[in-house]
Protein backbone atom coordinates (compact mmCIF):
# COMPACT_ATOMS: atom_id res chain seq x y z
CA UNK A 1 0.00 0.00 0.00
CA UNK A 2 2.71 2.46 -0.83
CA UNK A 3 0.49 4.40 -3.11
CA UNK A 4 -1.64 5.41 0.07
CA UNK A 5 -1.50 9.33 1.39
CA UNK A 6 -0.03 9.30 5.12
CA UNK A 7 -2.01 9.65 7.78
CA UNK A 8 -2.25 12.70 9.96
CA UNK A 9 -3.50 13.37 13.52
CA UNK A 10 -6.26 15.85 14.03
CA UNK A 11 -6.39 18.31 16.66
CA UNK A 12 -9.46 20.53 16.92
CA UNK A 13 -9.52 24.11 19.44
CA UNK A 14 -13.38 23.82 19.97
CA UNK A 15 -13.38 27.67 21.39
CA UNK A 16 -10.24 30.07 22.05
CA UNK A 17 -9.27 29.36 25.43
CA UNK A 18 -9.09 25.58 25.21
CA UNK A 19 -6.23 23.51 24.45
CA UNK A 20 -6.20 21.74 21.00
CA UNK A 21 -7.87 18.08 21.37
CA UNK A 22 -7.00 14.81 19.24
CA UNK A 23 -10.29 14.09 17.33
CA UNK A 24 -9.02 11.51 14.88
CA UNK A 25 -7.13 11.41 11.78
CA UNK A 26 -7.13 11.81 7.79
CA UNK A 27 -5.15 11.05 4.51
CA UNK A 28 -3.36 13.27 2.73
CA UNK A 29 -0.43 13.87 0.68
CA UNK A 30 1.16 17.29 2.02
CA UNK A 31 0.05 19.81 5.26
CA UNK A 32 -2.39 21.97 2.52
CA UNK A 33 -4.41 18.90 2.09
CA UNK A 34 -4.05 17.62 5.48
CA UNK A 35 -5.42 20.60 6.80
CA UNK A 36 -8.56 21.10 4.22
CA UNK A 37 -9.39 17.13 4.68
CA UNK A 38 -9.41 17.89 8.97
CA UNK A 39 -11.42 20.88 8.47
CA UNK A 40 -14.14 19.32 6.07
CA UNK A 41 -14.02 15.95 8.06
CA UNK A 42 -14.19 17.52 11.58
CA UNK A 43 -15.01 21.09 11.70
CA UNK A 44 -18.51 20.87 9.13
CA UNK A 45 -20.21 20.91 12.27
CA UNK A 46 -19.07 24.39 13.91
CA UNK A 47 -16.85 21.97 16.27
CA UNK A 48 -13.70 24.62 16.26
CA UNK A 49 -11.81 27.62 15.95
CA UNK A 50 -8.55 26.40 14.86
CA UNK A 51 -6.92 23.28 13.37
CA UNK A 52 -4.00 21.17 13.72
CA UNK A 53 -2.64 18.30 12.02
CA UNK A 54 0.83 16.40 12.51
CA UNK A 55 1.89 13.42 10.65
CA UNK A 56 0.88 10.70 12.47
CA UNK A 57 4.71 9.03 12.18
CA UNK A 58 6.10 11.93 13.89
CA UNK A 59 4.37 10.84 17.10
CA UNK A 60 6.15 9.36 19.58
CA UNK A 61 3.87 7.17 21.93
CA UNK A 62 4.60 5.31 24.86
CA UNK A 63 4.90 1.54 25.14
CA UNK A 64 2.04 0.00 26.16
CA UNK A 65 4.47 -3.04 27.31
CA UNK A 66 5.79 -0.19 30.15
CA UNK A 67 1.98 0.88 31.13
CA UNK A 68 2.62 -0.44 34.61
CA UNK A 69 6.00 1.08 35.31
CA UNK A 70 4.54 4.45 33.88
CA UNK A 71 1.21 4.74 35.12
CA UNK A 72 0.26 2.49 38.13
CA UNK A 73 2.34 4.03 40.67
CA UNK A 74 -0.02 6.98 40.75
CA UNK A 75 -3.30 4.71 41.40
CA UNK A 76 -3.09 5.33 45.21
CA UNK A 77 -1.90 9.07 45.39
CA UNK A 78 -5.04 10.12 45.83
CA UNK A 79 -3.40 13.33 47.55
CA UNK A 80 -2.63 14.42 43.69
CA UNK A 81 -5.99 15.10 43.22
CA UNK A 82 -7.12 18.48 43.95
CA UNK A 83 -10.30 17.00 45.12
CA UNK A 84 -9.93 18.57 48.49
CA UNK A 85 -10.91 22.34 47.90
CA UNK A 86 -14.31 23.41 46.17
CA UNK A 87 -14.09 25.41 42.88
CA UNK A 88 -16.20 28.48 43.02
CA UNK A 89 -19.39 28.02 40.54
CA UNK A 90 -18.63 30.82 38.24
CA UNK A 91 -15.22 28.94 36.91
CA UNK A 92 -15.62 27.13 34.32
CA UNK A 93 -13.48 24.33 32.05
CA UNK A 94 -11.96 22.72 35.14
CA UNK B 1 -41.63 41.74 -17.81
CA UNK B 2 -40.35 39.45 -14.56
CA UNK B 3 -38.50 42.35 -12.24
CA UNK B 4 -34.96 42.11 -13.43
CA UNK B 5 -33.84 41.53 -9.74
CA UNK B 6 -35.68 38.14 -9.64
CA UNK B 7 -33.95 37.39 -13.22
CA UNK B 8 -30.30 37.75 -11.97
CA UNK B 9 -31.39 35.93 -8.68
CA UNK B 10 -32.05 33.18 -10.93
CA UNK B 11 -28.71 33.17 -12.83
CA UNK B 12 -27.24 33.32 -9.52
CA UNK B 13 -29.10 30.43 -8.21
CA UNK B 14 -29.49 28.34 -10.89
CA UNK B 15 -25.56 28.13 -11.18
CA UNK B 16 -25.18 27.38 -7.76
CA UNK B 17 -28.01 24.37 -8.23
CA UNK B 18 -26.52 23.16 -11.40
CA UNK B 19 -22.90 22.63 -10.04
CA UNK B 20 -24.35 21.81 -6.28
CA UNK B 21 -26.30 18.83 -8.33
CA UNK B 22 -23.01 17.88 -10.73
CA UNK B 23 -20.56 17.81 -7.40
CA UNK B 24 -23.12 15.78 -5.83
CA UNK B 25 -22.67 12.88 -8.69
CA UNK B 26 -19.01 12.33 -6.81
CA UNK B 27 -20.48 11.56 -3.09
CA UNK B 28 -19.41 7.92 -2.73
CA UNK B 29 -17.46 7.80 -6.08
CA UNK B 30 -14.40 10.01 -5.31
CA UNK B 31 -10.95 8.82 -4.61
CA UNK B 32 -9.98 9.06 -1.15
CA UNK B 33 -12.92 9.28 1.51
CA UNK B 34 -11.69 12.82 2.54
CA UNK B 35 -11.71 14.38 -1.05
CA UNK B 36 -15.23 12.33 -1.30
CA UNK B 37 -16.36 14.74 2.07
CA UNK B 38 -14.65 18.04 0.44
CA UNK B 39 -16.92 17.84 -2.92
CA UNK B 40 -19.94 16.64 -1.29
CA UNK B 41 -19.18 19.74 1.42
CA UNK B 42 -18.75 22.16 -1.54
CA UNK B 43 -21.82 20.93 -2.88
CA UNK B 44 -23.52 21.69 -0.08
CA UNK B 45 -22.53 24.97 0.08
CA UNK B 46 -23.85 25.38 -3.46
CA UNK B 47 -27.40 24.19 -2.92
CA UNK B 48 -27.55 25.95 0.03
CA UNK B 49 -26.51 29.28 -2.35
CA UNK B 50 -29.32 28.28 -4.52
CA UNK B 51 -31.66 27.59 -2.17
CA UNK B 52 -31.36 31.53 -0.71
CA UNK B 53 -30.92 33.04 -4.77
CA UNK B 54 -34.15 31.54 -6.10
CA UNK B 55 -35.71 32.04 -3.05
CA UNK B 56 -35.62 35.82 -3.89
CA UNK B 57 -36.54 34.71 -7.29
CA UNK B 58 -39.70 32.99 -6.84
CA UNK B 59 -40.55 29.92 -4.67
CA UNK B 60 -37.25 27.69 -4.53
CA UNK B 61 -38.58 24.20 -4.11
CA UNK B 62 -40.80 25.01 -7.41
CA UNK B 63 -38.16 26.79 -9.02
CA UNK B 64 -35.82 23.89 -8.83
CA UNK B 65 -37.82 20.87 -9.47
CA UNK B 66 -40.92 22.44 -11.77
CA UNK B 67 -38.92 24.23 -14.48
CA UNK B 68 -37.79 22.39 -17.55
CA UNK B 69 -34.30 22.90 -19.33
CA UNK B 70 -35.18 26.00 -21.52
CA UNK B 71 -36.22 27.75 -18.03
CA UNK B 72 -32.64 27.35 -16.76
CA UNK B 73 -30.45 30.29 -16.57
CA UNK B 74 -27.19 28.57 -15.55
CA UNK B 75 -24.30 29.30 -17.18
CA UNK B 76 -22.68 26.34 -19.32
CA UNK B 77 -20.13 26.06 -17.62
CA UNK B 78 -21.52 24.28 -14.19
CA UNK B 79 -23.59 21.58 -16.32
CA UNK B 80 -20.26 20.05 -18.13
CA UNK B 81 -20.06 16.36 -17.07
CA UNK B 82 -17.66 15.52 -14.13
CA UNK B 83 -15.33 13.75 -16.51
CA UNK B 84 -12.46 12.28 -14.27
CA UNK B 85 -11.58 14.31 -11.02
CA UNK B 86 -9.17 16.35 -13.22
CA UNK B 87 -11.69 17.54 -15.40
CA UNK B 88 -14.43 18.33 -12.19
CA UNK B 89 -11.40 19.91 -10.72
CA UNK B 90 -10.43 22.21 -14.01
CA UNK B 91 -13.99 23.50 -14.12
CA UNK B 92 -14.53 24.26 -10.37
CA UNK B 93 -10.81 26.02 -10.74
CA UNK B 94 -12.45 28.11 -13.42
CA UNK B 95 -16.07 29.03 -11.58
CA UNK B 96 -14.67 29.41 -8.16
CA UNK B 97 -12.32 31.63 -8.78
CA UNK B 98 -14.74 34.05 -10.75
CA UNK B 99 -18.02 32.98 -7.95
CA UNK B 100 -15.48 34.37 -5.03
CA UNK B 101 -14.96 37.49 -7.18
CA UNK B 102 -18.93 38.38 -8.08
CA UNK B 103 -19.65 37.22 -4.92
CA UNK B 104 -17.13 39.72 -3.12
CA UNK B 105 -18.46 42.70 -5.45
CA UNK B 106 -22.17 41.42 -4.77
CA UNK B 107 -21.61 42.39 -0.85
CA UNK B 108 -21.77 46.06 -1.90
CA UNK B 109 -25.07 45.65 -4.11
CA UNK B 110 -28.01 48.03 -3.41
CA UNK B 111 -30.45 45.21 -2.86
CA UNK B 112 -29.74 44.10 0.81
CA UNK B 113 -31.03 40.66 0.23
CA UNK B 114 -28.61 40.10 -2.43
CA UNK B 115 -26.19 41.41 -0.40
CA UNK B 116 -26.30 39.64 2.94
CA UNK B 117 -26.52 35.99 0.74
CA UNK B 118 -23.21 37.45 -1.05
CA UNK B 119 -21.68 38.22 2.44
CA UNK B 120 -22.33 34.41 3.75
CA UNK B 121 -21.31 32.88 0.32
CA UNK B 122 -18.39 34.94 -0.18
CA UNK B 123 -16.06 32.93 2.70
CA UNK B 124 -17.65 29.95 1.57
CA UNK B 125 -16.60 30.37 -1.89
CA UNK B 126 -13.29 31.49 -0.82
CA UNK B 127 -12.64 27.79 0.20
CA UNK B 128 -13.78 26.22 -2.76
CA UNK B 129 -11.47 28.58 -4.90
CA UNK B 130 -8.74 27.58 -2.39
CA UNK B 131 -9.40 23.75 -2.29
CA UNK B 132 -9.63 23.65 -6.19
CA UNK B 133 -6.45 25.99 -6.77
CA UNK B 134 -4.30 23.62 -4.69
CA UNK B 135 -5.67 20.58 -6.62
CA UNK B 136 -4.81 22.10 -10.09
CA UNK B 137 -1.58 22.74 -8.61
CA UNK B 138 -1.16 19.26 -7.58
CA UNK B 139 -1.91 17.23 -10.47
CA UNK B 140 -0.27 19.62 -12.69
CA UNK B 141 2.94 19.56 -11.11
CA UNK B 142 2.17 15.54 -10.07
CA UNK B 143 2.78 12.85 -11.81
CA UNK B 144 2.90 12.69 -16.05
CA UNK B 145 -0.93 10.88 -15.96
CA UNK B 146 -2.51 13.57 -13.24
CA UNK B 147 -0.94 16.09 -15.49
CA UNK B 148 -1.90 15.20 -18.70
CA UNK B 149 -5.22 14.69 -17.10
CA UNK B 150 -5.57 18.34 -15.79
CA UNK B 151 -4.49 19.68 -19.16
CA UNK B 152 -7.50 17.78 -21.05
CA UNK B 153 -9.63 18.45 -18.04
CA UNK B 154 -9.17 22.09 -18.52
CA UNK B 155 -9.18 21.93 -22.09
CA UNK B 156 -12.24 20.70 -21.95
CA UNK B 157 -13.55 23.29 -19.60
CA UNK B 158 -11.86 26.30 -21.49
CA UNK B 159 -14.31 27.28 -23.95
CA UNK B 160 -17.31 27.78 -21.69
CA UNK B 161 -15.01 30.77 -19.42
CA UNK B 162 -15.85 33.46 -21.64
CA UNK B 163 -19.69 33.20 -20.84
CA UNK B 164 -18.85 33.73 -17.40
CA UNK B 165 -18.01 37.49 -18.39
CA UNK B 166 -21.41 38.47 -20.29
CA UNK B 167 -23.47 41.17 -19.56
CA UNK B 168 -26.91 41.29 -21.27
CA UNK B 169 -29.74 43.54 -21.59
CA UNK B 170 -31.25 41.97 -18.58
CA UNK B 171 -28.66 42.39 -16.46
CA UNK B 172 -27.14 46.21 -17.78
CA UNK B 173 -29.80 48.51 -15.81
CA UNK B 174 -29.32 46.59 -12.68
CA UNK B 175 -25.40 47.00 -12.49
CA UNK B 176 -26.63 50.75 -13.45
CA UNK B 177 -28.57 50.80 -10.45
CA UNK B 178 -25.91 49.53 -8.20
CA UNK B 179 -27.85 45.95 -7.78
CA UNK B 180 -26.03 43.66 -9.79
CA UNK B 181 -21.96 43.12 -10.33
CA UNK B 182 -20.20 43.99 -13.49
CA UNK B 183 -18.72 40.86 -14.36
CA UNK B 184 -17.21 42.59 -17.02
CA UNK B 185 -14.79 44.47 -15.03
CA UNK B 186 -14.41 41.31 -13.31
CA UNK B 187 -12.27 39.48 -15.88
CA UNK B 188 -8.82 41.06 -15.43
CA UNK B 189 -8.77 40.08 -11.77
CA UNK B 190 -10.05 36.19 -12.84
CA UNK B 191 -7.16 36.48 -15.71
CA UNK B 192 -4.32 37.04 -13.22
CA UNK B 193 -6.03 34.53 -10.68
CA UNK B 194 -6.01 31.60 -13.41
CA UNK B 195 -2.34 32.61 -15.14
CA UNK B 196 -0.80 32.67 -11.41
CA UNK B 197 -2.36 29.24 -9.79
CA UNK B 198 -1.53 27.72 -13.98
CA UNK B 199 2.05 28.91 -12.95
CA UNK B 200 2.26 27.52 -9.98
CA UNK B 201 0.94 24.11 -11.60
CA UNK B 202 3.62 24.19 -14.25
CA UNK B 203 0.67 24.30 -16.72
CA UNK B 204 0.51 26.22 -20.11
CA UNK B 205 -2.86 29.11 -20.27
CA UNK B 206 -4.99 26.54 -23.13
CA UNK B 207 -5.19 28.83 -26.35
CA UNK B 208 -8.50 30.62 -26.95
CA UNK B 209 -11.06 28.99 -28.89
CA UNK B 210 -14.61 29.61 -29.47
CA UNK B 211 -16.35 30.53 -26.95
CA UNK B 212 -19.61 28.35 -25.60
CA UNK B 213 -22.45 30.29 -24.86
CA UNK B 214 -26.32 30.73 -24.15
CA UNK B 215 -26.85 29.57 -20.61
CA UNK B 216 -28.31 32.67 -19.51
CA UNK B 217 -31.26 32.59 -22.14
CA UNK B 218 -31.77 28.76 -21.73
CA UNK B 219 -29.71 27.77 -24.95
CA UNK B 220 -28.30 25.02 -23.05
CA UNK B 221 -26.07 21.75 -24.09
CA UNK B 222 -27.81 18.40 -23.52
CA UNK B 223 -26.39 17.66 -20.14
CA UNK B 224 -28.66 20.00 -18.32
CA UNK B 225 -31.59 17.78 -19.42
CA UNK B 226 -30.02 14.58 -17.89
CA UNK B 227 -29.11 16.58 -14.98
CA UNK B 228 -32.96 17.33 -14.35
CA UNK B 229 -33.89 14.19 -15.02
CA UNK B 230 -32.24 12.76 -12.10
CA UNK B 231 -32.95 16.13 -10.06
CA UNK B 232 -36.37 16.43 -10.37
CA UNK B 233 -37.90 12.68 -10.61
CA UNK B 234 -38.82 12.46 -7.05
CA UNK B 235 -40.95 15.63 -6.48
CA UNK B 236 -42.04 15.09 -10.39
CA UNK B 237 -42.85 11.40 -9.75
CA UNK B 238 -44.51 12.23 -6.20
CA UNK B 239 -46.02 15.46 -6.11
CA UNK B 240 -46.02 16.75 -2.65
CA UNK B 241 -44.31 14.41 -1.20
CA UNK B 242 -43.11 14.90 2.61
CA UNK B 243 -40.23 13.12 4.02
Amino acid sequence: MSKEWPLWEVFVRAKNGLAHKHVGSVHAADDRMAIEAARDTYTRRMEGVSLWVVRSADIVASDPGESAALFEPAADKVYRHPTFYSIPEHVKNI
Amino acid sequence: MADPVHECALRLGDDSLILGQRLSEWCGHAPMLEVDLSLANIALDLVGQATLFLGVAGDADKLAFHRDVLDFKNCLLVEQPNGDFAQTIARQFLFSNWQELVFRELTRSRNATLAAIAGKAVKEVAYHARFANEWMVRLGDGTAESRARVVDGLEWVWRFGDELFEVDGVIEPLIASGVSADVRKLRGEWDQRIARTLADATLEMPKPRRAAKGGRIGHHSEHLGHILTEMQFLPRAYPGAQW
